[in-house]
């Protein structure tokens, strides 16, 4: 009963932060106005997504989606600041506006999406459950774990998809659980278990604190779906349309092979697709109809780069991550990550 | 005959040269013996505690100094290789003890924190050794010069370029968060003692509801609601800084708690006292000042630096609303995936661990100090 009149509490707060935000509308007015965009990242780091490097700048897949975000406003990819935020206070610091935007690890719901107020813009990492094994156990596909000890932690929804999916395979396993990240991790590096099972870019990011990182491999399949991507307020249509076409355009830059470093050579492009995204020859401008200059594109690739340079360069071989491409490459490379043109 | 017997009596006027002790009671051996072999119990005692050291300590200095790794630009220097084990991984401590200290603080305007550190505790110490001179000016300075430097300095402003609390971190926010604390609960917390026992009924309802709220409250949980639940009731677009939230929520919380110790203290004193300062003729503020809290106060001192310390080590908590003290900004470093190696955690741990350890003995050194210089008349 009372946390029932908490809920309701909680949610008239979250109404009445929404509802403002409908009234007022022109994120991009006010960014303007006070010449940054206030992006909210993960505060506890994750590797490759929201974390610090030595000189305490934020680096990583979502930051980077920010900064994007900053050069397509701006032309300056640096005029972006950022809020460490909890898992708790991510949607509430959206709702009342302390950010702008948020690109914080956050999984696509349609509770998320239709109940709290605010938008997701797209999938800038495409995760889900995949499991860990020991190379010395000789297995290279999830279906070959038939009766292995799992090692997982309790309470969430990777214990159900964990039963699910042994289960629809007609397989069985022993669960190894554990209340807490790190003591999984000690149990999976002290062999107590055959494999380990969490969120795949967890998993990478877990192998590097093993003893011997290279002992481990992580399995081809992937049994949730878990869309990360960047949110927005509901209800400022332009603003959602800026963080949403900024991703399009780093995917289809990268389409078109259009890089940091070469992007100023491919301003001479004959291909009109590649006109079209930079914003180049007479009368074409999708910049100003959102609000933006026409060379917005232009600005979002010299600053961050394209999407595969980005994912390279925070999560992929080009990071001690060393996370393959799979569902995250390019439509035409067998993946999910797929933008509509821009004409 | 007996003149001559007068005449060799002898009268000592010097003392004898004393001895020195048997060799078993003094030196080393005497002590090692009256203090850790006194009785069967105490030699077995001593014995297990020497067994427990022999089997910590070696693997224990092993890990931290002889395995350590102490220099690297990146995860490659503290991974194990080839079979041999790596103990600390002092080269992240290194590579990152810059933003350890000053968090994302901008690296040109480092100067800047450095300086109110270095006057801070050059200052502290002036104030605290009692043989300096100029030493009441100097308290003064500290109380009203330095909190106003300090901000202009860390802030920014007229001329400097403006530094947002959000790059602030590290050592920094843990000193500013905990000093804070501290100057503001202390003042507060005697008022807050004074009203609680005071005989005016609004000023002591007052006092005791605020005593009971904060103190019957988690700091996370204010902390929390600082943060989370602060903006949803504000007009949108008005936003306090965080640091700010976090300032005064952990001077309220502290100052109720402090408001508890210190009111301990006024108990403590005889009636007589409140009895002699009124013959005087002293008006309410002025028995207070010169004949009560004085007293109170001095029997007090252990409870009050338990708070200070406590609250130094709660400045932790600050974590949980997006600020990075000292502790946050080392775990916050663990997900750098170009230091991630299974040593770093532990290293940093330690590393915190030290540096907390380091601040909370010198207050408790210094409290144990004032303890016994104002222990006048009272000593047991």
């Amino acid at each position: 009963m009372r946390s029932n009149t908490l809920k309701t509490l909680l949610l008239g707060a979250a109404f009445v932060g929404a509802g403002a935000v409908a009234a007022s509308a022109g994120t991009l007015d006010e960014v303007k106005a006070k010449g940054f965009v206030q992006c909210g990242v993960n505060g506890a780091g994750l590797a490759g997504f929201g974390a610090p490097d030595d000189a305490g700048n934020w680096t990583g897949l979502d930051v980077d989606a920010c900064r994007a975000v900053a050069a397509a406003v701006f032309g300056d990819p640096s005029k972006v600041k950022f809020t460490g935020l909890s898992a708790k206070e991510r949607f509430t610091a959206l709702q009342s506006k302390e950010i702008d935007m948020l690109a914080r690890n956050s999984t696509n719901t349609m509770s998320r999406d239709t109940q709290l107020g605010i938008t997701f813009t797209g999938t800038n990492y495409y995760d889900g459950q995949g499991f860990m094994v020991k190379k010395a156990l000789g297995v290279s596909s999830a279906k070959d774990l038939n009766g292995a000890s799992v090692c997982v932690q309790s309470g969430t929804t990777t214990e159900l998809n964990l039963a699910d999916y042994f289960k629809s395979n007609g397989m069985t396993f022993n669960a190894v659980v554990f209340e807490k990240q790190e003591e999984a991790d000690a149990a999976y590096d002290a062999g107590r278990c055959d494999a380990y099972t969490t969120d795949a870019s967890g998993l990478y990011s877990i192998r590097l604190k093993m003893t011997n990182p290279d002992d481990s491999i992580v399995l081809p399949e992937i049994i949730s779906k878990e869309p990360l991507g960047p949110a927005v307020r509901q209800g400022d249509d332009q603003w959602e349309s800026i963080v949403r076409w900024t991703h399009y355009a780093m995917l289809i830059a990268e389409e078109f092979g259009v890089t940091q470093a070469n992007v100023d050579e491919m301003k001479k492009s004959e291909n009109p697709e590649v006109q079209r995204l930079l914003g180049v020859g007479e009368g074409v401008d999708f910049g100003t109809p959102i609000g933006l200059n026409k060379d917005w594109a232009y600005n979002v690739i010299k600053g961050v780069g394209n999407y595969g340079e980005s994912f390279e360069r925070n999560v992929g071989e080009g990071s001690p991550l060393k996370i393959a491409r799979g569902l995250n490459a390019l439509w035409s490379k067998g993946g999910l990550q797929y933008a509509p043109p821009i004409r | 005959m007996s003149r001559i017997e007068t005449d060799t009596v002898f009268v000592r006027r010097d003392f004898l040269e004393p001895e020195a002790p048997p060799p078993s009671l003094g030196g080393i051996p005497g002590w090692v013996r009256k203090n850790l072999f006194s009785s069967p119990f105490n030699i077995a005692i001593s014995l297990s505690m020497l067994l427990l050291l022999a089997w910590a300590l070696p693997p224990l200095i092993r890990w931290l100094f002889i395995d350590a790794v102490w220099t690297g630009t990146n995860r490659e220097a503290c991974l194990p290789k080839n079979g041999e084990t790596v103990g600390a991984c002092w080269a992240f401590v290194n590579a990152k003890l810059a933003q350890f200290t000053f968090g994302s603080y901008p690296a040109d305007q480092r100067w800047r924190p450095s300086l109110v550190m270095i006057v801070f505790f050059v200052g502290l110490a002036w104030v605290a050794i009692p043989r300096m001179p100029w030493r009441r000016q100097a308290v003064w300075l500290m109380l009203t010069a330095f909190p106003v430097a300090t901000f202009w300095l860390l802030y920014g402003g007229l001329g400097l370029p403006i530094v947002e609390t959000s790059n602030w971190g590290g050592l920094l926010v843990t000193l500013v968060v905990a000093i804070t604390g501290i100057v503001a609960s202390l003042p507060l917390g005697i008022l807050l003692a004074l009203g609680r026992r005071s005989k005016l009924p609004f000023i002591k309802i007052v006092s005791v509801v605020f005593i009971e709220v904060w103190r019957g409250v988690p700091l996370i949980t204010v902390l929390f609601m600082a943060s989370v639940m602060l903006p949803l009731f504000l007009p949108t677009g008005v936003n306090f800084d965080k640091l700010l939230r976090a300032l005064i929520g952990v001077a309220l919380f502290t100052g109720a708690y402090m408001a508890e110790t210190i009111r301990g203290g006024l108990q403590a004193i005889p009636k007589g006292q409140f009895e002699g300062a009124a013959s005087l003729g002293l008006g309410y503020w002025q028995s207070m000042r010169l004949i009560i809290l004085p007293q109170a106060l001095k029997i007090v001192i252990p409870g009050i630096v338990n708070s200070f310390i406590s609250l130094f080590k709660d400045t932790s908590l600050v974590m949980i609303i997006g600020l990075y003290d000292l502790l946050g900004s080392i775990q916050r470093n663990f997900s750098d995936a170009n230091w991630s190696t299974p040593s770093i955690a532990p290293t940093g741990l330690i590393f915190a661990a030290a540096v907390f350890w380091v601040f909370c003995f010198s207050m408790s050194r210094y409290s144990m100090y004032m303890e016994r210089k104002l222990n006048t008349g009272r000593k047991r």
